[in-house]
């Protein structure tokens, strides 16, 4: 018979699930996602008491560090860039489970350690046997690192225990890579045990889009063809591309942020109700959404893609994308994406998606907005309803998580005259402190095998087949256009919109 | 932070709207109303707790002085937005007649629709459900922990009179506790055969976790004293050997259990904003609590 904790209730819901025995190998120790996420994000979930005791981090890199020299480096990483305070004994009870194994990624001597470490781990930290592999590399290098786990029975786990390896995007860079890296991986680790980190996924934010259609009444009915217009979905950087010219250049805004981010976006956007909330039942119909985008016929006309260059951002002078370091002055490589996407099916026929992202834009801020069709009849003068626009539902992700509401009012006054007012949902300017950032929960979930916040592996190859027609046709057609930075990207994503009658929302 | 004096709902209420469109925020998200009920010494620090708090819940705070309750009836309050809350507050102080009747101040200004929570950080009247302001609430928070008089049988008497949606302070602080010996039976699926709880001589919530241990483990749970801080150990008996968390300083915590190394876990007694902002989280019916404090009161007589 199972054996029932008596100590749990479902009834009792103050008690957290906390991890259980388990450690993590961060292969990548230096990079600034470790750094500036995956690290602090341990620290935090270890604060929160959210961690197993014992719970022990391995370090992988070539570099000649000791095991204080990477406890060293975990801790400035924390100090710096930790949500939550900075408690010494929470830092005690992390930093005797700290480990550093130097080596390259086909250094056999290194990677027996790493076993034996492991192994040393499960001995004087009672980690059970469970430990996750966090690749935070190139995936270029993924195939030589989890081939090397094979080899030296890393993957494999004892009965009863679990081996997981977690992943970053890209996820590829077209439908072929894609499948390939997804083959490189599936030959080690069976697909359950393949955590794909979308750390959008992850937000409070994103998993509230959910709440608001699936927990009310009064959005859902509208949620159609029949009063929707048309959906913008937005994510803009204000920063260039930061030192990333080796990954950014020959990469670009549809790969990059596109494929993953705005195409998990939508789907939960439009989606149909799941079943239940797990992890099986969101991933059937986010995946039965995918299976329903289709894309316009004349790419030329319902597509737009733009290059930063030099200008102003914010009061900043910026250089334009083809001075930045380590940017090909030929560099075709479009920093500004914006496409077209349709649903075939009854629910959303006829309403088109704009997706955009871009670098170097007027503020950073990602938002969904879905715009509604106007009323069919207005019983009032055309004067009195000049200003009034289209209603909008806008769900903000970041910054500023929240929701906004536009709808007409009448202005205050004699006269009959409607404008529109928009209506706040704040999460509150300090609400977020207390809200997990991204990663804890998704770290959380890795360690606990609870999937359903992360994309599958037919999810992503079905958003490249999505956007594999796109990129084929801008690579045959140049380059991108030059937009100023600071902007909202270039003319022609503009008149992308205008031929439907339409303008983008300025965010 | 405006001052009214001698003034009343209606002029505190409006108060509330005119700081509101003053700050050009005329729409707030606030999720509840939190009433304070304290004394005069008392109210700095509970509506600082309450600030922090509500940056986790925005929520209309109205913290209630209650003074002296001859003469003739006057109400002054302080009323503001901004300054650090995440919502509106109003720190109320009633003298005379209407001490008796505080509830005719508070009622007209609870949000619409919105849960209600009431905090006494210190004694709380004896049955809080029957209290006339405890009435208007539906999430009563009492601290058996801060009791001025008869501090050993301050929970007992929480526990006697409980009714749906009392909840005691006592019993929030010792989740982390809770939480790390449900892990460590997650992660050793062991049968406890008995156990014991160490603690401060006075302590309400080694008292709960007593009583909690007892009803979920069916055993028997001893309870020793030692000189604290809070609570210091907690050792459950398995055949294997003993599961044993035990915590000198109030902050790092020793786990040990059957075959496996001991382990160092931060195990920090928490400040009242955390507790409170853990209070506010849930504002239904808390069963666990129900059942612990029914337990609590069978131990006590038996």
């Amino acid at each position: 018979m199972a054996y029932i904790n008596p100590l749990r209730d479902p009834q009792d819901r103050r008690l957290p699930r906390i991890a259980g025995p388990c450690g993590m190998v961060l292969f990548g120790v230096s990079g600034d996602l470790s750094r500036k996420k995956v690290m602090p994000a341990i620290y935090d979930l270890a604060n929160r008491g959210l961690l197993p005791p014992g719970f022990s981090l391995v370090g992988f890199a070539r570099r000649d560090w000791a095991n204080e020299d990477f406890a060293q480096v975990v801790h400035d990483a924390v100090k710096q860039h930790a949500r939550t305070e900075f408690r010494e004994e929470v830092w005690k009870q992390l930093a005797e489970g700290f480990r550093f194994v130097p080596g390259d990624f086909d250094d056999d001597t290194a990677f027996n350690t790493l076993r034996r470490t492991i192994e040393e781990l499960d001995e004087v930290r009672g980690t059970g046997g469970n430990h996750a592999f966090y690749l935070a590399i190139p995936p270029g290098l993924f195939g030589n690192v989890v081939g090397q786990l094979k080899e030296h029975g890393l993957a494999q786990p004892a009965q009863g225990s679990w081996r997981r390896v977690v992943v970053e995007k890209p996820f590829g860079h077209d439908l072929e890579s894609a499948r390939e890296l997804n083959a490189t991986l599936a030959s080690v680790f069976p697909s359950g045990s393949i955590f794909r980190i979308d750390h959008y996924l992850g937000k409070e934010t994103v998993q509230n889009i959910l709440a608001i259609r699936f927990a009310n009444t009064m959005f859902e009915p509208i949620w159609n063809s029949h009063y929707v217009d048309h959906v913008q979905i937005t994510m803009a950087e204000d920063i260039g591309i930061a030192g990333r010219a080796g990954y950014y250049d020959g990469i670009g805004a549809a790969r990059d942020v596109i494929q993953n981010h705005l195409l998990q976006l939508m789907s939960l956007v439009a989606m149909e109700e799941p079943t239940a909330f797990d992890a099986e039942s969101l991933r059937i119909e986010k995946l039965k959404l995918l299976q329903s985008v289709i894309l316009p016929r004349r790419l030329d006309l319902t597509t737009a893609r733009g290059q930063y260059v030099a200008g102003w951002q914010g009061g900043e002078k910026v250089v334009g994308f083809l001075e930045e370091d380590g940017v090909r002055k030929t560099s075709a490589t479009e920093t500004y994406a914006a496409i077209t996407l349709h649903v075939a099916n009854r629910r959303w026929a006829g309403v088109p998606f704009y997706l955009r992202t871009g670098k170097r834009l007027g503020r950073r801020v990602t938002e969904v907005a879905v715009v509604f069709k106007a009323a069919p009849h207005l019983p009032f003068t055309r004067a009195a309803t000049e200003e009034l626009t289209h209603n909008a539902l806008v769900m903000r992700i970041q910054p500023d998580e929240g929701m906004t509401l536009r709808f007409g009012s009448k202005v205050p006054g004699t006269q009959m005259e409607i404008r529109d007012v928009n209506m706040d949902f704040a999460y509150g300017g300090s609400f977020t402190e207390s809200s997990a950032e991204a990663y804890e929960r998704l770290i959380l979930d890795v360690l606990l095998g609870d999937p359903p916040l992360f994309p599958r592996h037919r999810e992503v190859e079905r958003s490249w087949q999505i956007l594999d027609p796109v990129l084929d046709h801008w690579a045959k057609k140049g380059k991108p256009e030059a937009y100023e930075s600071g902007t909202w990207g270039p003319p022609s994503a503009d008149a992308m919109l205008s031929r439907d009658g339409r303008v983008w929302r300025r965010p | 932070m405006i001052e009214l004096v001698d003034t009343n709902a209606g002029g505190i209420a409006a108060e509330f709207v005119a700081s509101r469109l003053r700050s050009g925020s005329p729409a707030m998200s606030m999720v509840l109303t939190l009433v304070i009920v304290v004394d005069e010494d008392g109210a700095q620090d509970a509506m600082r707790a309450a600030r922090r708090a509500s940056h986790e819940h925005p929520a209309r705070v109205l913290g209630v002085i209650l003074g002296h309750a001859r003469g003739k009836s006057r109400i002054n309050a302080q009323v503001g937005t901004g300054d650090g809350w995440t919502g509106e507050t109003a720190l109320i102080r009633l003298e005379g007649e209407v001490v008796h009747h505080a509830e005719s101040v508070v009622l007209p200004l609870l949000l619409p629709d919105s849960p209600v929570a009431i905090w006494w950080p210190s004694d709380p009247p004896e049955d809080p459900a029957a209290d006339p302001l405890g009435r208007l609430a539906q999430r009563r928070i009492t601290d058996a922990a801060t009791a001025t008089r008869g501090k050993g049988r301050a929970i007992h008497r929480q526990c006697s009179t409980y009714s749906a949606g009392n909840t005691d302070l006592a019993w929030t602080r010792i989740t982390p506790w809770r939480a790390l010996l449900a892990a460590a039976l997650d992660q050793q699926p062991l049968k406890v055969t008995g156990g014991s709880v160490t603690a401060e001589r006075i302590s309400p919530s080694a008292e709960l976790l007593v009583a909690w241990l007892s009803d979920r483990l069916k055993v028997h749970i001893d309870r020793s004293g030692s000189s604290g801080p809070g609570i210091t150990e907690v050792r459950l008996d398995t055949s294997e050997g003993p599961i044993v968390i035990s915590r000198r300083d109030g902050r790092l915590a020793t786990f040990s259990s059957p075959d496996r190394p001991d382990r160092p876990v931060a195990l920090k007694r928490r400040e009242l904003p955390e507790l409170l902002a853990e209070e506010l989280r849930r504002l239904d019916e808390d069963d666990v609590y129900a059942v612990t404090a029914h337990k609590l009161m069978k131990l006590h007589l038996s």
